[in-house]
């Protein structure tokens, strides 16, 4: 036993001499390559000077050299109480030597210590795993739902309103006579909303093909224009009339923002349309657009995930569909296994969401590091 | 009352007014003013686009790379703008209706390509920062039980409000993901928690319609402005 506790005395001794020369030998300057970047930057990092507290001190100047490079150059000068400097300047795969001096006013400076480092690049941002896992969960419970769904699985989605009064809508123009206007705001084609309009735009125009009632859909964008057209004449196929597609129905006026509402008001006027649809991605334009539509007398149907003009649009339009309404819209309209599987794993996803939420939130009433120490697993960075 | 004698100034005035004329009923100084703005605004964006995007990204690297190669300095990586370069002209088949069909090609990879950029954008910013924001607000947790033992210890408004926001909050994201919960029928607890839910997005979309309206009345009072000052010059 005796023997026993000699041991521990003698590696306790041990562990705390090794601590202190690891204290003693800490570098003042540490130089790394910056992690998770495309390349071209190194960390530099010191400890405080001695004389920092002094009245005298002004600063630190970091200097820089590579390798081959006799004289050091000054890259940076940080206030007094600023530790780091980041180098974006510096080239992937040169070892550079970094030297912080610490300056004091009317002293020589001081030089804390020199550091090495290379810059890379680096092919996986750590900072991003969180993204990764989301994306490959929500990836999986949509694919096997959209398996499910192909395989004749029957997949509930409940009423929306708002998609419900399409067909009223369709209805109605054909019964008056008049046209059905559909703009898809001011999106392109990376814009989600836009995409989830453009479908919608392709089960509205095999409607109108069906009913034979005019389709104008004005484009702020020239690539959506192209797949707009694309998809309104593929729908007038499959309705089978490709003859009663109209080349000109759907056509770019132009990329200002006010310039395609005065446009679009100007239609709206002129052509009295007797259903509007707004769907994809609006901004300023919404309440004019809604506004001129409401004074026309025409149905109006509105569709966006844009917050702050779900307002406009929910005062001035007959239906609103919000947010994530809009993207249920396609599987809601076309019942397509592809799209309801989506669906599908989206509510899922949504759920599990929302447990998250509720085991956070437990976490967090009975212990406030555990809680914070959860949330940090959805911390986003870089 | 100082009215401007700059020729510019009178025509933008002019042409705000044939905007304004909308307000009364669509006529012609309205459709003057539309179309002119319409095809000048057609026509800068396509100069903008050229010199500001065809020239930088596409014309400029592979004059450069062309002339690396040529003056002996190897393939640059320059020359691979010649590849955004030909799926751009590839979109212009569309002009030819026997190969239009090709355009398809540059519009997938288009759509492909911007799909997959977005993905983990969106999840970064739309989940995962909307989950974390749910918890914890400038690097304090919204909910803790030591706010509630503050409130109970020395009562305020102040107090009050910075405990219950938290717990607010989370129950509000909660029920909104209900409502947009789209495979349950909204009946029974899910058709309950859904209309709290909807009661949150509406006090979230009165309280963004008030914030929007005056950022909009100040853009009409710089119109205002613009006429009564520069233009007329009745005010200073």
């Amino acid at each position: 036993m005796k023997r026993l506790s000699l041991a521990f005395a003698t590696l306790l001794l041990w562990g705390a001499a090794a601590c202190a020369a690891a204290e003693e030998a800490a570098p003042a300057v540490t130089a790394r390559d910056a992690p998770n970047d495309a390349g071209g930057a190194v960390n530099v990092a010191w400890e405080p000077a001695a004389a920092e507290k002094e009245a005298a001190f002004t600063g630190y100047e970091v200097q820089r050299r590579a390798s081959g490079e006799k004289e050091f150059v000054k890259v940076d000068r940080t206030a007094p109480g600023e530790l780091a400097f980041r180098d974006e300047e510096a080239e992937d795969g040169v070892e550079y030597e970094y030297r912080v001096q610490a300056l004091a006013a009317g002293e020589k400076a001081v030089v804390l210590g020199t550091a090495s480092a290379k810059a890379s690049g680096q092919w996986f941002n750590t900072a991003r795993t969180n993204a990764l896992i989301g994306v490959i969960f929500v990836t999986a419970v949509i694919v096997f739902f959209i398996y499910r769904a192909k395989g004749g699985a029957e997949l509930f989605v409940r009423k929306i309103a708002g998609l419900e009064a399409v067909d009223e809508a369709i209805g109605r123009a054909t019964e008056m006579g008049k046209p059905i206007l559909y703009v898809t705001g001011l999106g392109d084609a990376s814009d989600i909303a836009t995409i989830a309009a453009m479908t919608i735009l392709a089960k509205v125009a095999r409607k109108t093909a069906e009913y034979e009632t005019p389709l104008i859909v004005p484009c702020y964008d020239p690539i959506v224009m192209i797949v707009e057209k694309e998809m309104v004449k593929q729908a007038y196929t499959e309705a089978g009339k490709p003859d009663a597609f109209d080349e000109d129905s759907v056509f770019f006026v132009t990329q200002s923002q006010f310039g395609y509402v005065a446009a679009v008001d100007g239609i709206m006027l002129r052509e009295k349309p007797a259903t509007n649809f707004y769907m994809g991605a609006f901004y300023a334009e919404s309440l004019i657009l809604a506004e001129t539509g409401a004074e026309t007398g025409a149905i109006q149907i509105a569709g966006t995930d844009r917050v702050t003009q779900l307002p406009f649009f929910i005062t001035a339009c007959d239906y609103t569909l919000m947010g994530e309404e809009l993207y249920a819209a396609t599987a809601y309209l076309g019942r397509d296994p592809l799209f309801l599987g989506s669906l599908k794993g989206q509510d899922w996803a949504k759920g599990v969401i929302m447990a998250f939420l509720i085991l956070g939130t437990i976490l967090l009433i009975f212990s406030t590091d555990l809680g914070l120490r959860f949330a940090k697993l959805f911390e986003t960075a870089g | 009352m100082h009215v401007s004698t700059d020729i510019w100034i009178w025509i933008a005035a002019a042409l705000t007014l044939c905007i304004y004329s909308f307000l009364y009923k669509d006529n012609p100084f309205y459709k003057f003013a539309e179309h002119l703005l319409v095809g000048v605004s057609a026509g800068y964006f396509f100069v903008i686009y050229f010199w500001n995007l065809i020239v930088p990204n596409l014309l400029t690297p592979v004059k450069n790379g062309f002339v690396t190669l040529f003056t002996g300095g190897g393939l640059t990586g320059d020359l691979a703008a010649l590849v955004p370069g030909i799926l751009g002209l590839i979109i212009l088949t569309r002009l030819i209706p026997k190969i239009a069909w090709m355009s398809r090609w540059a519009i997938g990879f288009y759509f492909g390509a911007f799909q997959g950029i977005a993905i983990t954008g969106y999840m970064q910013a739309f989940i995962l920062a909307q989950i974390y924001g749910t918890f914890v607000t400038a690097a304090n947790p919204v909910f803790s039980l030591t706010l509630f033992g503050n409130f109970f210890g020395d009562p305020g408004w102040a107090r009050f409000v910075l405990a219950t926001s938290g717990p607010l909050m989370i129950v509000g994201v909660i029920c909104t993901l209900t409502y947009f919960f789209f495979s349950t029928e909204h009946k029974g607890v899910v058709g309950g928690v859904a209309r709290v839910g909807i009661v949150f997005l509406m006090i979230g979309f009165g309280a963004s319609f008030g914030y929007t309206v005056m950022a909009r009345v100040s853009l009409l009072i710089g119109r205002l402005t613009f006429l009564l000052r520069d233009w007329l010059g009745i005010i200073s």
